[in-house]
């Protein structure tokens, strides 16, 4: 959509006199087109608490690393400019090489603003912990994930049904997510939602999360995990409380049951087919998945 | 007989890899054929694959490097062509299994085997020089050190004919990595090619520190080291201890994958977290093991071309040291989403910030450096210009980066690979190509193409511009790293302003060959007679261009930095030239085939391994333990040169320095 501005504006500024500060304008107008073009999606359009949260700390943290850096790379034009070898009225100190003020000075505002910047990283980290619960008068949802080779299987334990590379969640209830992973390495990410974690296993990970509004939202394994690890996309489908119900009755009546042999067939490597639900899910199917070791590997492990 | 290697392991089937294979192997035979049929072999036995000259190495090691980055490159190429096409329903041209490949080759290649060699090239030629030293400290380790890089470049290179590379990323993750889900011989080439260039790179790194430390001019102490040497002491400690992690973690991962062992995999116990700390508290200080040497390369770049000293020595050297000491206490930022709870992740965030305080430092002290100098617009002045606004804008979102609730969104996207590419290439490559541009006069007698110098600068400064900031958007849109197609429309046209970078970068590249060839055809009229085309401030300069065998013909007498410069302060004001010189015999270290020798066992070693060929893996071991031993009893290690050798050369230096 910005493919030519940069190009053509590039080629002029090499020749201008005035080539780099042509060159900044470029870059910061290129820049804020991409910025606005990204809006719409991923994590500067988050749809819950979670993403809000993180988008308000990257604007937060890049406006005040900007204020440093602006000035940084201007300096940076202006003092190669005016120091020019050319130029007869700026002043030559060659033996000019310590200055107590503003060494320290120069430590100090990479100081401050780390020590903003830290206040804002350890804050956030307790806040935005993923295992820690969110705060809504709602009860949360329990939901687990699984990943395989390469799909992603969702389990709602207290509602025994389950759900392949779909994620039905009602809005305005706290997600409350555990996960583990089947063979090797993923991770689960709801760009406009928020927060990542990895699906690893053996073990399991929590992750707390919640959808505003309803709406439909891309989900996506954002660990690499072998062939078919670029189809691992879901899609995360937030509706009303009463549709949610009713998703859930309706799936109690349809799709097979999910227990150990269904388990092991859908354990097997294969790319994302398409969506499935199971009407019913063998107690503890998770547990037994996440604290022992890839069933299709090595089946006579057991804890 | 030949373990698991079969005629089925050659890729016959595919094309792409068959045609590059081939024009590769054409354009080999080609060189072989015209360096015998001119009889060159003796020549180069002598000069270079023999030579222990710190000089040779280093130009070689560069070499290899420009090598590997034509070969790096091509792997981006191809992947920022397939993500240009492969969106909506299309697949592109490049399966998930060929693409796996690519990208874990090009990480791999780039990192190990054209950044690593670049900066180690660098450091070798130009240390002794800035000592006022005539050789490194041990200087067939120097040259085993590289040619075990070169078996380990070998290595990378076959697996693209004869079977596969890793399909696991550059860092091999387990449990992906492990048998169970790589079978093949894809992560077996990938480690153990890694294991040969590592242990080069830990000699070089042992090698270099212990020159620094113990052998400098008279007179140079700590506060009278140029700075380049202060950042490649510092990136040489770092290797001497980060680079044992990286061989015992892959020794580790070999043992699981060869002899049934449980580090890191699922069963019994195995921990595949243990890996990616283990891997990650070396691949930290690996990143400032590349990086703090281009910190120094613009140092001596900005003082020399702004014609005063660099500002804040006592500031820059403590900073450099300072990060080379928090490099190792950051390493959790790599994966805050594995779950380690909010106290760890919060430590490791403010750890992480705490290095850009130095780093900042770094900066407002090249800033002040220009301030009040008499810049001179040279190519290097250029790549350091551009490193500096470039680089910042990479420290900021790498900052953003470690605060954990901002990476829970930018983790493994393609803002994460936006933000070290540009510390990456705006840091390093920008460093390295302003390193080889200063001293290339120094090594070869003659400058550079100023014109098409910075035409490369250009290419590669708008091209890396064009090439990562759509990433940094992308990323920002929820496109992840690794993705062989992405069916979201919206991210093509991104995708599409980044091919256009990535083949401005590659017309850079191109004009890097050109300039090359512009300059050898014009040499005699861009030669260096004076040793000083810069007016430059540190010793390598004092000497002549390019330097003899033994560096120095009188060692130097130093009692502060920029000591060249003050020399030539004094020369200017008290008496002329001191015209009684008087020589004495050098010794300098005589060639030695160690090196060349040990890479070809290590190879044969290596390949064998990989392909469970267990006798010719026996015989590259005995081969390799004997020819350690051959070197252990030698006795004649040195030669002598004679003073009037020396003389000789000083009066016919004189002659040309007088000429100009």
């Amino acid at each position: 959509m910005h493919a030519a501005s940069p190009d053509c504006v590039s080629a002029e500024a090499t020749r201008s006199p005035r080539a780099s500060a042509m060159w900044l304008r470029a870059i910061s107008v290129t820049c804020a087109a991409m910025l606005m073009a990204s809006c719409h999606e991923g994590v500067l359009d988050p749809h819950g608490p979670v993403g809000k949260a993180e988008r308000i700390i990257l604007y937060d943290s890049t406006a005040i690393m900007l204020a440093v850096v602006i000035p940084v790379i201007l300096l940076t034009l202006l003092f190669a400019w005016w120091f020019r070898a050319k130029n007869k009225q700026a002043r030559y100190r060659p033996d000019w090489e310590y200055s107590g003020r503003i060494e320290m000075i120069i430590w100090s505002i990479p100081a401050l603003i780390v020590l903003f910047l830290g206040g804002i990283a350890w804050t956030g980290s307790h806040d935005l912990d993923p295992p820690r619960p969110l705060e809504s008068t709602t009860a949360p949802l329990d939901i687990e994930v699984i990943s395989l080779d390469w799909r992603w299987l969702f389990i709602y334990p207290h509602e025994g049904i389950a759900s392949l590379n779909r994620l039905v969640v009602p809005a305005g209830v706290p997600l409350r997510f555990r996960l583990t992973s089947t063979t090797v390495m993923n991770s689960f990410f709801v760009p406009q939602l928020g927060s990542q974690i990895y699906a690893m296993p053996n073990m399991v990970t929590r992750l707390n999360l919640l959808a505003d509004e309803p709406g439909t939202f891309e989900g996506l394994s954002a660990m690499f995990s072998g062939d078919g690890f670029s189809d691992m996309r879901f899609d995360v489908v937030s509706t009303d409380k009463e549709a949610f119900k009713d998703w859930v009755n309706t799936t109690k009546t349809q799709g097979g049951v999910l227990d150990a042999n269904s388990f092991e067939e859908l354990s097997k490597p294969a790319k994302v087919d398409g969506a499935h639900t199971y009407a019913e899910v063998s107690e503890g199917l998770f547990e037994r998945i996440s604290s022992r070791s890839s069933a299709a590997v090595s089946p006579q492990r057991g804890q | 007989m030949f373990g698991r290697l079969s005629w089925a392991a050659v890729p016959f089937d595919v094309p792409v890899v068959m045609i590059a294979a081939g024009s590769v192997g054409f354009i080999i035979f080609c060189v072989l054929a015209l360096v015998t049929v001119k009889g060159w072999w003796p020549y180069l036995w002598r000069e270079w694959i023999t030579s222990v000259d710190h000089k040779r190495l280093g130009v070689m090691y560069i070499g290899l490097a420009l090598l590997m980055l034509v070969r790096g490159f091509s792997d981006a190429m191809l992947m920022r062509s397939q993500l240009a096409l492969a969106a909506g329903h299309a697949q592109g041209y490049l399966p998930p299994e060929h693409y796996d490949q690519i990208f874990s080759a090009h990480g791999t290649i780039m990192i190990f085997f054209v950044a690593m060699p670049f900066v180690i090239g660098l450091m070798n030629f130009v240390l002794p020089l800035q000592l006022g030293v005539r050789d490194v400290a041990f200087p067939v380790l120097n040259s085993i050190g590289f040619w075990l890089t070169a078996a380990g470049v070998l290595l990378v290179n076959v697996s693209l004919v004869v079977g596969e590379f890793s399909r696991t990323g550059w860092l091999a993750y387990p449990p992906l990595s492990e048998v169970a889900y790589s079978p093949g011989v894809g992560v077996d080439y990938y480690l153990w090619s890694l294991q040969i260039s590592g242990l080069g790179t830990l000699l070089s790194g042992i090698n270099l520190t212990t020159t620094i430390l113990k052998l400098r001019a008279p007179g140079v102490g700590y506060r009278q080291m140029p700075i380049f040497c202060w950042t490649a002491l510092a990136s040489n400690l770092l290797i001497v201890a980060a680079f044992p992690i990286l061989t015992a973690t892959f020794a580790m991962l070999l043992l699981d994958r060869y002899c049934g062992f449980h580090f890191f995999t699922n069963e019994l116990g195995g921990n595949p977290m243990m890996y990616v700390n283990l891997i990650w508290s070396w691949g930290h200080p690996e990143v400032y093991i590349l990086i703090l040497p281009a910190f120094g390369v613009f140092s001596e770049v900005v003082a020399t071309f702004s014609g005063k000293p660099l500002f804040g020595r006592r500031s820059m050297v403590m900073a450099t040291m300072v990060i080379c000491v928090l490099s190792f206490l950051v390493w959790l930022h790599h994966f805050f989403t594995m779950g380690a709870g909010a106290d760890v992740n919060a430590f490791f965030g403010v750890m992480t910030m705490l290095i850009a305080v130095p780093t900042g430092v770094k900066v407002f002290n090249w800033l002040f450096t220009l301030y009040g100098g008499r810049i001179r617009f040279t190519t290097p002045v250029y790549w350091a210009l551009g490193f500096m606004v470039t680089f910042v804008i990479g420290g900021m979102t790498g900052v953003l980066m470690a605060i954990p609730p901002a990476d829970f969104v930018l983790h493994n996207s393609l803002f994460l690979i936006a933000h070290f590419h540009n510390v990456i290439i705006g840091g390093v490559v920008f460093g390295v190509m302003a390193g080889i541009t200063y001293w290339f006069p120094k090594a070869f007698g003659f400058t550079l193409n100023e014109r098409l110098g910075k035409a490369v600068f250009w290419c590669w400064f708008f091209g890396f511009y064009l090439a990562f900031m759509p990433l940094y958007v992308l990323g920002l849109m929820g496109a992840t790293r690794r993705m062989q197609h992405y069916s979201n429309l919206h991210w093509q046209p991104l995708m599409l302003v980044a091919l256009a970078g990535a083949l401005l970068i590659l017309l850079g590249i191109a004009l890097t060959g050109v300039q090359l060839a512009v300059s050898i055809r014009q040499r005699e009229r861009n030669r260096d007679l004076s040793g000083d085309p810069w007016n430059g401030r540190t010793l390598e300069w004092s000497t002549p261009s390019p330097p003899p065998v033994w560096n120095f013909s009188q060692l130097p007498q130093v009692d502060r930095a920029d000591a060249f410069w003050a020399m030539k302060q004094q020369r200017g004001t008290a008496q002329g030239p001191n015209l009684k010189r008087t020589y004495q015999t050098i010794h300098v270290p005589r060639n030695n085939p160690t090196g060349f020798f040990l890479a070809f066992c290590a190879v044969l070693l290596g390949f064998s391994l990989i392909w469970h060929i267990w006798w010719s893996a026996g015989l590259g071991l005995v081969g390799a333990i004997v020819v350690c031993l051959r070197q252990a009893w030698r006795t004649d290690g040195e030669i002598e040169i004679p003073a009037e050798k020396v003389a000789a050369f000083e009066r016919l230096h004189g002659l040309k320095e007088a000429a100009v």
